[in-house]
């Protein structure tokens, strides 16, 4: 029992590692106003781009600087079309999630050795350290006995959460979503701001795409990244776009996912399919709550602004 | 500090010949404007007279085409709103720059320059209570936003704005979201920041609040300084006449008539304004076929909410509505068009045209529901466009084609176009919410002619109007609507303007 | 000096109509570039996609049978649109519509006389389809709920659904473990035309025919573009708007369930897995590089089913990915995007003085 409890609890929090990276990420971007669709794409590209240069590099560190290039690069891309240029972003978010879908896939059949794939390919792989003393606690062992980017994400969640909440720039952040003209008003300056975490979205989605493909799989597939994408955005919405909360909700949902195996072949009768569709049900009913409950939505909602262009009009 | 002594020291602030122009409209024409150290300097004039585009002018949100301003006798570049924060000029907007997610604490502080990257919001709300109780201006730093009421929300500008280091505060019509108690405290806190040595500007278009709050007060009307005076020196019916008179234009012949049937009956109406305050307070009148009603009143006394009551936009909490005997009160905005009620309204762009759509298209959009316009649910495109030259011909609106887009017109060629549909689509009542503002005289008189036709050919109409020639020249009696309620109707003839100034100052009149 | 953006004083047409032809040439500026860094030349393959999608008769019919479903959820998506609203479930809508064809299909043949059976298939896939689609349109229209969201997130509980089905309690037990259902009755099977393009290109340019009429030339249609175009003045008007986005998206829901209906009956004849490739998603871009207009939407749709069946005859052909296809279709809107801000803004570049400011000097581009 208490090995069964140790082993799920060990999948879930490594399948739930890239989620939280790229939640994290889309949480900032969707607090300064910019929807991004494209994490889909951003994950792949990070994906593809960190297996291919740990292979062919055998640098683990410069797979996971080419892969955060990637994504910046990309969200840097949807940043332009959405702030600069003021085109609709879902429209944006999903063009660069079929560019992204569709050139990871390309990359993957290029990049290998001699011009050939990179699937079935094994590459250096980011392997889980015990920790020391707390690497041996029953149970417990399952959380820190992980691989180093999932440790990074114990740390990140925090500092996420207190640069978010406690510090100015948060601040400032918060204000942007909320009420673009207002910030404008208090010298803030709109468009650097969602810039900045629109470009730190991506980097942080792609390096959850790397996670993938450097430590969960590991190695490259099509659609390595199985709809993550999508459920990171459910996700964000659960969180209700605070990153402490965005953990319950990646363990979850990643839980799931990774754990059917298990239950079932423990004995459980609940149809994998609609274990799988609790995340979207779930999120559907928050997204109908909070709407609907105004004096919630006032205090943890969406950021007001989610979704809409910015212009001053310059007289 | 008193009138003199003010004004021997030296302007805190000057502008001189500010000059603005936006496309059709000039807002401010070679404006000069000074302000004393310690002293409220009232800035008094109709909607579109040029004050919030001056002001906004001053906090950086606009450039001006010329002029200059200087601030401590230097002269100053103002190009964005931390330039104006830099110079120690802050406002106070009618809609509040307010987060409302956020607490009082973190909207004063938000983007303050010299924030330290993880502030202590403890020591802050104890520098915010302290200047609270200073200025007596009640609010609770940890409270959020969404949770305080309006005058309290008002506070927390003022605040922030004193917080940053404000020597002059500029409050934009600040008293329109009050309750009279609110009010009262915010002359309060006027009075302890003059006495500190800081300064006010403040725009308004009600005589009474120039006369309560102000030392000095500067009139616009139609984008130029008119008059500059001591408050105590002038009185409100002075004001009303300095806001509002015009020279004569033109003279309409407007034929004397016998009212017909009572078309709109209006009893006890009670309305609620957007942010839920009481806007109509009971409403009383009749119009009947072959008359103008018009409805005096300065800005924000409720006539916006009663042109939306009387067109099914907004519910009626209490009071009745009748047209022709029927009971029409909160019935849907379809049913009142079918029920032959016309409205041109005061947002002409935003509400009463589309406009990526055609003159053609935004013409038949009343009658497109029956034919000739349309058969079977199907529209016809040749009557359609026989309609359409013939309304473009008919009130001369200047257009390349009927099918250029709606958005490409002038102001006055957009409000003959509404005039035109609406007009020929009336069956009995018109109600036309401010038809002539921001119109050049061309047009101001071609849709005064307009509706005196409609008035021959026996059709009612509601005329809400800030302008009181027009009033005087068009309606057949004026009623003075004031805090929501009718203050009087009276004969136009028997009206004048001091009368009328009176009335719509609150003071009771002849019922 | 400052660059900023004015709102022009009238319409640019050019723009319009060369803005998808210049983004296409774009896209393909992109992937040759893409081309020649990976070692292959931009124009032989180019012109092998091209061969590969309209070369000859059967390829073209291939090419047909990817842009039916193009076609109908682009249109589908386009009716949305243009009413503000963001369905992004067409996808969802779709995969219910093959489910509910199939549950006619599997089900209902012993009971439904064999002539009706088809036209009851096609008919039950049109209602699943605008059932799903009224979820959000509900909850948008009386709730305020935003549709984005709600859209997607009802996709996946729709493709679960259906995979449920075909591996679980519909799943043919002759089916060699590939999980999917029995085979359709013949009296199921959508008529094919030319090759594998089956009757649902009929349908597709009936409904194009009809959105292009109902838009432009009915009373519904212009309440709906008023909608879109300024709500406040659609109420101002008297029309009814929650009624009318319900309707609207009704209508688009039937389409995209048609889509799946006929997806179903006409080509895999059975529910399995792959009844989408992500249509729903890719008709986003069909729809807003159509700039909404359905009778574009047709073209649109069969320019990007042959960039999908010319990347596969590009794999066969010269061993480069399939995906170039997807990667040019990802390509193809950056440039409208980007260029949709010119056909109401013009840049003005205005010279700052640095003293008080007196007149601006201003620079127009």
């Amino acid at each position: 029992m208490i090995a069964l409890i140790t082993s799920i609890l060990a999948i879930t929090l490594r399948a739930g590692t890239s989620l939280i990276y790229a939640a994290v990420g889309e949480i900032y971007a969707e607090r300064s106003g910019i929807l991004n669709l494209g994490i889909e794409g951003m994950m792949l590209m990070g994906a593809v781009t960190a297996f291919a240069v740990a292979f062919h590099t055998g640098s683990l560190l410069l797979a996971l600087l080419a892969a955060v290039a990637v994504g910046a690069l990309m969200a840097a891309l949807h940043a332009f079309l959405t702030v600069t240029m003021r085109a609709n972003q879902v429209v944006s978010g999903l063009s660069l999630t079929l560019f992204g879908t569709g050139l990871s896939s390309f990359l993957g059949q290029r990049l290998g050795p001699e011009g050939g794939a990179l699937t079935g390919l094994v590459g250096p792989r980011i392997a889980p350290i015990a920790l020391p003393i707390l690497g041996h606690i029953p149970v417990l062992e399952a959380v820190f006995t992980q691989d180093v980017l999932t440790y990074a994400v114990y740390l990140l969640v925090p500092i996420a959460w207190f640069y978010l909440y406690k510090t100015r720039p948060g601040l400032s952040l918060r204000a942007v979503g909320e009420n673009p003209q207002t910030a404008d008003a208090m010298g803030l300056n709109v468009s650097r701001v969602r810039y900045a975490y629109t470009i730190l979205g991506g980097a942080l989605a792609a390096l959850g795409g790397a996670h993938l493909s450097l430590a969960y799989t590991p190695g490259w597939a099509e659609n390595i990244t199985g709809g993550r994408g999508w459920i990171v955005i459910a996700l964000v919405i659960f969180a209700m776009w605070n990153p402490a909360r965005a953990v319950l909700g990646a363990v979850l949902f990643g839980g799931i996912n990774a754990v059917q195996f298990r239950l079932q072949a423990a004995g459980a009768t609940i149809p994998a399919p609609f274990l799988n569709m609790l995340p979207y049900v779930m999120t559907l009913l928050v997204l109908i709550v909070m709407t609907w409950w105004e004096a919630l939505s006032k205090r943890i909602g969406a950021p007001a602004a989610l979704g809409k262009a910015y212009m001053r009009e310059e007289k | 500090m008193d009138q003199e002594q003010a004004q021997t020291s030296h302007p805190i602030l000057e502008m001189h010949g500010i000059c603005k122009r936006f496309p059709g409209v000039v807002a401010n024409d070679h404006v000069d404007l000074a302000l004393y150290p310690g002293e409220v300097l009232a800035l008094l004039g109709e909607n579109g007279a040029g004050k919030s585009t001056l002001m906004n002018i001053l906090v950086g949100l606009y450039r001006p085409d010329a002029g200059r301003i200087a601030v401590h006798g230097r002269e100053v570049a103002i190009n964005s709103p931390r330039d104006a924060a830099a110079l120690g000029i802050g406002m106070v907007h009618q809609n509040f720059c307010l987060v409302e997610p956020m607490t009082v604490a973190e909207n004063i502080v938000l983007g303050l320059s010299g924030l330290p990257f993880v502030p202590d919001m403890d020591q802050i709300a104890r520098r915010i209570r302290e200047l609270s109780a200073h200025y007596s201006l009640q609010v609770d730093p940890k409270a959020y936003i969404w949770q305080l009421s309006v005058g309290e929300q008002q506070r927390v500008e003022i605040l922030k704005q004193i917080y940053r280091g404000a020597e002059i505060l500029i409050l934009d019509e600040p008293t329109a979201v009050l309750t009279p108690q609110e009010a009262q405290e915010l002359a309060a806190i006027l009075q302890r920041m003059t006495a500190e040595g800081k300064s006010a500007i403040f725009i308004t278009h009600k005589m009474e609040e120039v006369m309560a709050y102000s030392q000095r007060v500067m009139v616009l009307r139609q984008g130029r300084l008119v008059a500059e005076c001591a408050t105590r020196e002038t009185s409100p019916q002075e004001l009303a006449r300095l806001m509002v008179g015009r020279e004569v234009l033109f003279h309409l012949k407007r034929e004397e008539r016998q009212p017909g049937e009572v078309v709109l009956s209006v009893r006890g109406l009670e309305a609620r304004n957007e942010k839920g305050l009481p806007a109509l307070r009971g409403i009383d009148f009749e119009i009947a076929e072959g008359e103008i009603l018009g409805i005096a009143g300065v800005a924000g006394n409720g006539q916006r909410e009663l042109a939306e009551t009387i067109t099914g936009l907004r519910r009626a909490t209490r009071g009745e509505i009748r047209l022709r005997g029927r009971n029409v009160t909160n019935l849907s905005p379809l049913e009142f068009i079918q029920a032959g009620v016309s409205h041109i309204p005061e947002d002409r762009v935003e509400m009463g045209l589309v406009g990526n759509m055609a003159v053609a298209e935004n013409l038949a959009m009343k009658g497109y529901r029956r034919s000739p316009l349309a058969s079977r649910g199907v529209l016809q495109p040749k009557p359609m466009l026989d309609f359409a030259r013939r309304m473009i011909d008919a009130f001369r609106i200047a257009t390349p084609s009927p099918h250029t887009q709606v958005k490409f017109l002038s102001g006055g060629n957009l409000q003959k176009t509404i005039l035109a549909r609406e007009i020929t689509a009336c069956g009995g009542l018109l109600v036309a919410v401010h038809p002539t503002r921001g119109l050049d005289v061309g047009a101001t008189e071609a849709v005064r002619r307009m509706l005196l036709a409609e008035r021959a050919k026996g059709t009612a109409i509601l005329l809400i109007s800030e302008d009181l020639e027009e009033l005087l020249a068009v309606a057949d009696r004026i009623a003075v609507i004031f805090e929501g309620r009718i203050m009087g109707i009276l004969p136009a003839a028997q009206a004048g303007i001091e009368t009328l100034g009176l009335l719509m100052a609150g003071a009771a009149g002849p019922a | 000096m400052r660059i900023t953006f004015e709102k022009r004083q009238s319409l640019s047409y050019q723009a319009t109509i060369l803005a998808p032809i210049a983004s296409f040439a774009l896209a393909l500026l992109g992937g040759s570039l893409l081309l020649g860094l990976s070692g292959a030349n931009p124009l032989a393959t180019y012109a092998a996609m091209l061969d590969g999608a309209f070369g000859s008769w059967p390829n073209f019919t291939e090419t047909l049978v990817k842009a039916i479903p193009l076609m109908l959820t682009g249109l589908a998506v386009s009716i949305a649109f243009r009413m503000q609203f963001w369905n992004i479930g067409a996808e969802g809508q779709l995969t219910l519509g093959g489910v509910a064809a199939a549950w006619i299909a599997l089900f209902w043949a012993g009971i439904i006389p064999s002539t009706l059976l088809l036209p009851t298939v096609i008919l039950a896939g049109i209602a699943a389809g605008a059932l799903w689609a009224a979820v959000p349109a509900l909850l948008k229209a009386y709730l305020r709920v935003d549709e984005t969201l709600t859209t997607l997130m009802l996709n996946y509980v729709a493709i679960l659904f259906s995979q449920y089905l075909f591996y679980g309690p519909w799943r043919d037990p002759k089916g060699y473990g590939f999980p999917g259902t029995a085979p359709f009755p013949d009296a199921a099977w959508l008529p094919r035309l030319a090759g594998r393009a089956h009757l649902g290109l009929v349908f597709a340019i009936i409904a194009a025919i009809a959105l292009w009429f109902i838009l432009k030339r009915t009373r519904w249609g212009f309440e709906l573009r008023i909608i879109g175009e300024n709500p406040t003045a659609a109420r101002y008007l008297g029309i009814n708007i929650a009624r009318n986005i319900v309707l609207a998206l009704l209508l688009s829901g039937a389409l995209s369930g048609l889509a799946g209906a006929c997806e179903v009956t006409g080509i895999s004849h059975r529910l399995q897995q792959g009844l989408s490739i992500g249509y729903g998603f890719t008709a986003i871009i069909v729809a807003w590089m159509a700039q909404l207009n359905p009778l574009a939407v047709l073209v649109v749709a069969i320019l990007m089913a042959g960039l999908l069946v010319g990347g596969d005859q590009v794999q066969i052909m010269m061993h480069l990915p399939a995906a170039v296809g997807v990667v040019l279709q990802g390509m193809i809107l950056f440039p409208m995007l980007a260029g949709a801000l010119f056909t109401e803004y013009r840049i003005k570049i205005v010279r700052e003085p640095r003293r008080a400011p007196t007149t601006a000097p201003e620079v127009e581009l």
